[in-house]
């Protein structure tokens, strides 16, 4: 994989961490879930990486971790910082048609039986935000019965056996021995296969560079021990990352601690993000 | 960055990436074109295997044809494709695990068979205008025949062993190759509108139907370019094999939309709205009202009335196009209409199609087309007309 394709720019960085710092100060409710203990103390935020550093860095062994991510919806408030951290740090197109992740909101309201089910590149929620460069959910049922709502934080699932990379003419995407997915972006014909085959919607087809593209979890940063970027900024831990092989990481925690699930098992992808707090419409 | 994405409207919830159609209408001109290819090489190798001595004015055409179309099966790939120059990525350094990047291989091994089998079949006049004729053509000729002049009794018994055997290899292979279509977008589960046991099948099937109504019109077109009488069994025998395969195609079909129903699985809510509001029309009136039950029902009178002459000829050419376009249609509804169902199992997507640009209608047409530009230099470089004297094997 490319360096550049892969390293944010010193600029996207700064603007990464100012939003960072806007969030902080702007979320109350953070303060509350790092006291309880969900969003972990030990944090890297700060710390620039090392100038020409490799990619991934020079002494990160992918044999000795299992990364594995996990969504607590019963915590997202829908703020989508994650979102708009995650277009900046990856150079996702500034549109409301590509995105790396995602938020659902789902909604149901008194005496229907169907649910409503948005996203942040709903027209209703672009018009709200004034801009597809900047996410937010419209108060669309302020004046509506609301009999049950949450979010749902979306991304790519790192598959432990991934359609999309089952498809590849080229072997461009593939798994790496720590488990996340990734693509070639040197290697990748364009054919869009993986973006078919991928039952959850995660990749999209970027026209500018001709490759398909979708979430890496952060690949250029977890190597060098950050945390992803949407997990990063969000206000009230509903993002959990870590190393499955570490015992007392967030993520094995968060498996250990709670019920999870995952997306669609029955597609026999075996997903990685694990979920909490989710209905029965999710998938 | 916005000029250039071409987002879908929707309705219902889809995901948001979903909002880019990906595969556009030139993915469905791919298994068009390959569809035509196996067809047309089944009339091929109804006579040249299964002895349908009636089919012997269009066996050679048949061949010209497969070969014609399966030169161009690539083209709206290439197209298609974020970075064509990569293509042969897919070739050097194939993921064993996918089928597009098999699909390559099939493909290549099906040219190279159709190419040998074209050169023994034509050895004969290959080798006589070699000898007669000079300059440029006399070279053209000369060359082609591989430093091969024997045309002995001997030799020709030894070039009939290689067609045959090369029409047996090539009915698996150019049905397998486009089983194989099918099997690249029926192998997907993310779409329940494709994730379907029967797609290699149906497109088998409907790839057979299009390729003999494609000779059918051909065959009628030439005899009255070329001006002479059409000959009535051949054309017969062509409209025998449209009408028995197509009730096939149209069987499977409706197995499968029945599965789909029955089995009535998460998003079959979706696929009803679907199939009975946007695809109504494409769906059930273009491709089974039209073009495949109303030539069926014709075709059936005119075997069950022994229609002949002048309706004969008109009957089937009209049926043939039908065909023609109603297979066209299948491959449209399934590229373009699985998308247009979301994978949530909650939204419908409508594609909007454009007509510039290199995935655009005029594209889809010039590719479709392209074909039979080639057909005709190569009938004109290797005349298969059985009446032609010159003609190579029988």
């Amino acid at each position: 994989m490319k360096k550049e394709d892969t390293k944010p720019t010193l600029e996207a960085r700064r603007g990464f961490l100012a939003k960072l710092a806007g969030a902080a100060t702007c979320a109350g409710a953070a303060v509350g879930a790092a006291g309880l203990g969900v969003v972990p103390a030990v944090s890297a935020k700060n710390e620039a990486p090392p100038e020409g550093a490799s990619f991934p860095a020079k002494d990160y062994d992918w044999t000795k971790h299992q990364w594995g991510f996990g969504v607590d919806a019963t915590k997202c408030i829908g703020c989508l910082r994650c979102v708009e951290a995650c277009k900046t740090e990856n150079d996702v197109p500034r549109n409301a048609h590509q995105f790396r992740t995602w938020v659902e909101r789902y909604v149901h309201l008194e005496g229907e039986h169907e649910v409503r089910v948005d996203s942040q590149q709903d027209p209703v929620n672009i018009n709200a935000s004034g801009s597809e460069k900047e996410f937010r959910f419209a108060n669309r049922y302020k004046d509506a019965k609301v009999d049950k709502a949450f979010f749902v934080p979306k991304l790519c699932n790192h598959c432990t056996h991934p359609a999309c990379v089952q498809v590849c003419p080229t072997g461009a995407t593939y798994r790496t021995e720590d488990g996340v997915v990734l693509i070639d972006h040197d290697y990748c014909i364009g054919c869009r296969y993986c973006v078919q085959a991928c039952p959850y919607g995660a990749r999209y087809f970027d026209e500018v560079r001709g490759v398909s593209d979708k979430c890496t979890w952060c690949y250029h940063r977890i190597t060098k021990g950050l945390r992803p970027a949407c997990v990063e900024v969000c206000p009230v831990g509903a993002r959990i990352f870590g190393d499955q092989k570490d015992k007392q990481s967030p993520i094995s925690l968060f498996i250990r601690n709670n019920r999870v699930q995952v997306l669609r098992p029955e597609s026999g992808n075996a997903p990685n993000v694990f979920y909490v707090g989710i209905d029965k419409e999710v998938n | 960055m916005e000029s250039i994405i071409h987002f879908s409207p929707y309705t219902g919830w889809v995901y948001p990436n979903e909002t880019v159609f990906e595969w556009s209408v030139l993915i469905a001109v791919y298994p068009y074109l390959t569809g035509l290819v196996a067809g047309a090489f089944t009339v091929s190798s109804l006579y040249q295997v299964f002895g349908f001595k009636r089919l012997k004015p269009v066996a050679h055409m048949a061949l010209l044809t497969s070969l014609s179309f399966m030169i161009f099966v690539p083209t709206p790939l290439l197209l298609h494709l974020g970075h064509p120059e990569r293509a042969f990525n897919s070739t050097i350094t194939p993921h064993l695990t996918s089928a597009m990047a098999m699909f390559g291989f099939f493909a290549s091994f099906y040219v190279a068979l159709l190419i040998l089998e074209g050169w023994f079949a034509y050895r004969p006049f290959i080798v006589d205008q070699a000898q007669k004729r000079i300059g440029l053509p006399g070279k053209f000729y000369g060359l082609l025949t591989l430093g091969s002049h024997d045309v002995s009794e001997h030799a020709m018994h030894y070039d009939r062993k290689w067609i045959f055997a090369l029409a047996v290899i090539g009915i698996p292979a150019a049905h397998g190759l486009h089983g194989y279509v099918g099997f690249m977008y029926g192998s997907l589960k993310a779409r329940e509108w494709w994730s379907s046991d029967l797609m290699p099948v149906i497109f088998l099937f409907s790839a057979i139907i299009s390729g003999v109504s494609l000779l059918a019109v051909l065959y009628v077109v030439s005899c009255k370019l070329r001006k002479i009488p059409v000959d009535l069994a051949c054309l017969k025998g062509l409209a025998y094999t449209i009408w028995a395969f197509i009730m096939v195609a149209l069987v499977l079909e409706g197995l499968e939309f029945a599965n789909i129903v029955y089995k009535g699985r998460e998003g079959v809510d979706m696929i009803m709205q679907y199939v009975t509001g946007p695809l109504l029309i494409p769906y059930f009136i273009l491709q089974f009202a039209v073009g495949a039950i109303t030539p069926l029902l014709w075709l059936s009178y005119m075997i069950w009335r022994g229609t002949t002459g002048r309706a004969l000829v008109v009957g089937v050419t009209v049926c043939a196009c039908l065909v023609l376009f109603s297979v066209f249609m299948m491959r449209w509804n399934v590229v373009i209409g699985g998308q247009e169902i979301s994978k949530t199992g909650k939204g419908l997507l409508s594609y909007h199609m454009t007509f510039w640009g290199k995935e655009g209608a005029l594209m889809a047409i010039l590719l479709t087309m392209a074909p039979l530009g080639l057909l005709y230099v190569l009938t004109r470089l290797f005349p298969p007309w059985a009446d032609d004297a010159s003609h190579g094997h029988s």
